[in-house]
């Protein structure tokens, strides 16, 4: 279960970076949002990966970690927050400024 | 009293959440609400300095739940030292707001209680989530009021601004995963005890997850490589939200300074003094790159944002020395590099006023209004910055030059310290003298600037004046913090029955 959870994070997180790279409004809400994903999944990991165990401690020998799941949602609920922020932000760039590049122009060809 | 150190937090809250709902109300209404929330702020830090005079580490347990459970403040004398500071930066900074700017955008003073929530947090908590959270807010916040006012410029810049605070916010929560992974704890003393006594196979991991840390500080605090954003946005950014801004790349800095003397400073073991190697060259670098920038600035408000950059630089020497004398000297340099480029910008704003559709651009143009007191302003903010006698910058910088131990990194950093001051000196009597002399033709401005405004941006720029008068027991207060810093073993005992 780790490997395969480690590859889905080292596959999301190198999606993101690309289209983070690419420059574009989209690509980069998108990039940051699967950036986001992937940090989200590793920081619910950091409780280590079990199934079926109970988050109550004496109950049996092991035990599932309940604080890593407080931390994603706290991180959901922010990331949710800044990218509606960055979408908004876009829209308004789009008006004032006509285009969807990040430095705010096009780039000379 | 118990509960003093959520205070701060609380104020701005309750202020910021009753002007949101209140948004209907009177102008005159929330300006005053906000003059007073955040005035209210001063007489509350003093008491909290008062407090954390007596070298008692303060621990305030959310929800009662004992460390390193539950989430903990912690009331030091730095942290009481740096919500002074905030308070008195904000407060002067409102001040100038309510005379106009707060009219360019809607809730112009929510956001700014926010703002201040979100600084008071980050100087409050113990515990590296809660950091995050705070950092969270204080950014969200200052998203929304760098645009406050509107333009294509701010657009751009807030762009950038955003998406790598970010980033950077996705490199903070890898960082305290990974930390969180390895310790199970997320509270800095408890932290610091783990990181201790942590065993040989863990340390490239747990260092690993300090520096991602140190990455993110870096970005907040505008160290060389991560500082491309900040000259556009500050700017770019309305007067009274720039000079609020100067406290902003402190806030890194501050992170840096508890996080790298407590979890990783001389008490971790494998990991002692993690930072220390890197932050030499970086802060010799981001010194240099600030002094180039002001020198090739052709805009006032642009080498304002650069003269930030070189104090980042300059205050990360001092915390590069990792010693009581070095501490001290960065703490000094800090209130008044953040008093004056707080007043400088908005100084700026007041020139720029003058000069019709020039702005701040640094070329020939009309008279000002009022050049003599304009320039009598803008002189005494130079010297001040550029290090020169008898004000503040003068005082900082030789405590700084003389922390610096004798030997190879005196001859690096007395260096880059002197030739930086003397760069700065060009550049800012380059722009003076454009600004102030190379004029002609009749002022364009129809009336003087308005006394309020010069009112707060003086009173800012006096803090350096006072903190000279008041030399003796400031520097007697920051080398008290910066030996309460070291002396780690208070720290520890949190949660462990003994200071809490």
């Amino acid at each position: 279960m780790e490997a395969l959870f480690a590859i889905t994070l080292g596959v999301l997180t190198a999606s993101g970076v690309y289209l983070l790279l690419r420059a574009r409004i989209f690509p980069v809400v998108m990039g940051l949002t699967l950036i986001s994903y992937a940090v989200n999944l590793f920081l619910f990991a950091m409780g280590r990966l079990r199934t079926g165990v109970a988050p109550v401690l004496g109950k049996s020998a092991e035990y599932g970690d309940p604080l890593p799941q407080a931390l994603v949602l706290t991180a959901i609920v922010i990331g949710f927050a800044m990218t509606a922020f960055v979408v908004v932000l876009a829209l308004r760039g789009l008006g004032e400024v006509h285009s969807d590049h990040v430095d705010g122009r096009e780039p000379d060809q | 009293m118990m509960h003093a150190p959520i205070l701060p937090i609380l104020l701005p809250l309750f202020a910021g959440s009753l002007l949101l709902l209140g948004h209907r109300l009177g102008r005159g209404i929330q300006r005053r609400l906000s003059l007073a929330a955040t005035w209210a702020l001063l007489p509350l830090s003093v008491w909290l300095l008062v407090l954390a005079g007596d070298d008692q580490l303060r621990v305030y347990a959310l929800g009662d739940w004992a460390p390193p459970f539950g989430i903990v403040l912690l009331l030091d004398r730095l942290s009481a030292l740096m919500l002074l500071l905030t308070a008195l930066l904000a407060g002067f900074a409102v001040l100038y707001a309510v005379r106009g700017d707060d009219e360019r955008g809607p809730n112009f003073h929510a956001l700014f209680q926010f703002q201040l929530l979100g600084i008071n947090g980050a100087f409050l908590t113990a515990d590296l989530f809660n950091l995050f959270v705070f950092f969270e807010i204080l950014l969200i916040a200052s998203y929304a009021l760098l645009m406050h006012g509107n333009g294509a410029a701010r657009v751009r810049a807030s762009m950038h601004y955003v998406l790598l605070n970010l980033l950077g916010s996705s490199f903070f929560l890898i960082g305290v995963g990974t930390l969180y992974g390895l310790t199970g704890t997320l509270n800095m003393a408890d932290l610091a005890r783990q990181v201790a006594s942590a065993d040989a196979t863990q340390a490239p991991l747990l260092a690993a997850a300090g520096y991602l840390l140190l990455l993110v500080f870096g970005l907040k605090a505008a160290i060389l490589p991560l500082y491309f954003w900040l000259p556009r946005a500050y700017a770019a950014a309305t007067a009274p939200v720039a000079a609020l801004f100067a406290i902003m790349t402190k806030v890194g800095l501050y992170a840096i300074l508890r996080v790298f003397t407590l979890i990783f400073g001389s008490g971790a073991g494998e990991l002692a003094d993690l930072a220390q190697p890197w932050l030499w060259p970086l802060a010799a670098i981001t010194l240099a790159a600030g002094v180039f920038g002001a020198l090739a600035a052709r805009n006032l408000q642009t080498q304002l944002a650069y003269l930030v950059v070189v104090s980042v630089g300059t205050l990360l020497v001092g915390i590069a020395l990792g010693t009581a004398e070095g501490f001290a000297a960065a703490l000094y340099y800090l209130l008044h590099s953040t008093l004056v480029s707080g007043g400088l910008f908005l100084l700026a704003d007041l020139i720029a006023r003058q000069r019709g559709e020039l702005g701040g651009e640094l070329q020939h143009g009309p008279s000002l209004r009022q050049p003599a007191l304009l320039g009598g302003l803008f002189f005494f903010a130079a010297i001040s910055v550029a290090g020169l006698p008898p004000l503040s910058g003068f005082l900082g910088k030789l405590m700084l030059l003389r922390a610096v131990p004798v030997g190879s990194p005196a001859l690096l950093m007395w260096s880059v310290l002197l030739i930086g001051g003397l760069g700065l000196l060009i550049a800012l009597s380059r722009s003076g003298s454009t600004l102030f002399w190379r004029t002609s033709g009749s002022p364009v401005a129809e009336a003087g600037a308005d006394h309020l405004r010069i009112l707060a941006c003086a009173g800012l720029l006096l803090g350096s004046l006072l903190m000279v008068v008041a030399a003796a027991p400031l520097q007697a207060y920051v080398q008290a913090t910066a030996r309460q810093l070291l002396d780690l073993s208070p720290y520890l005992q949190i949660g462990m029955g003994g200071a809490a």
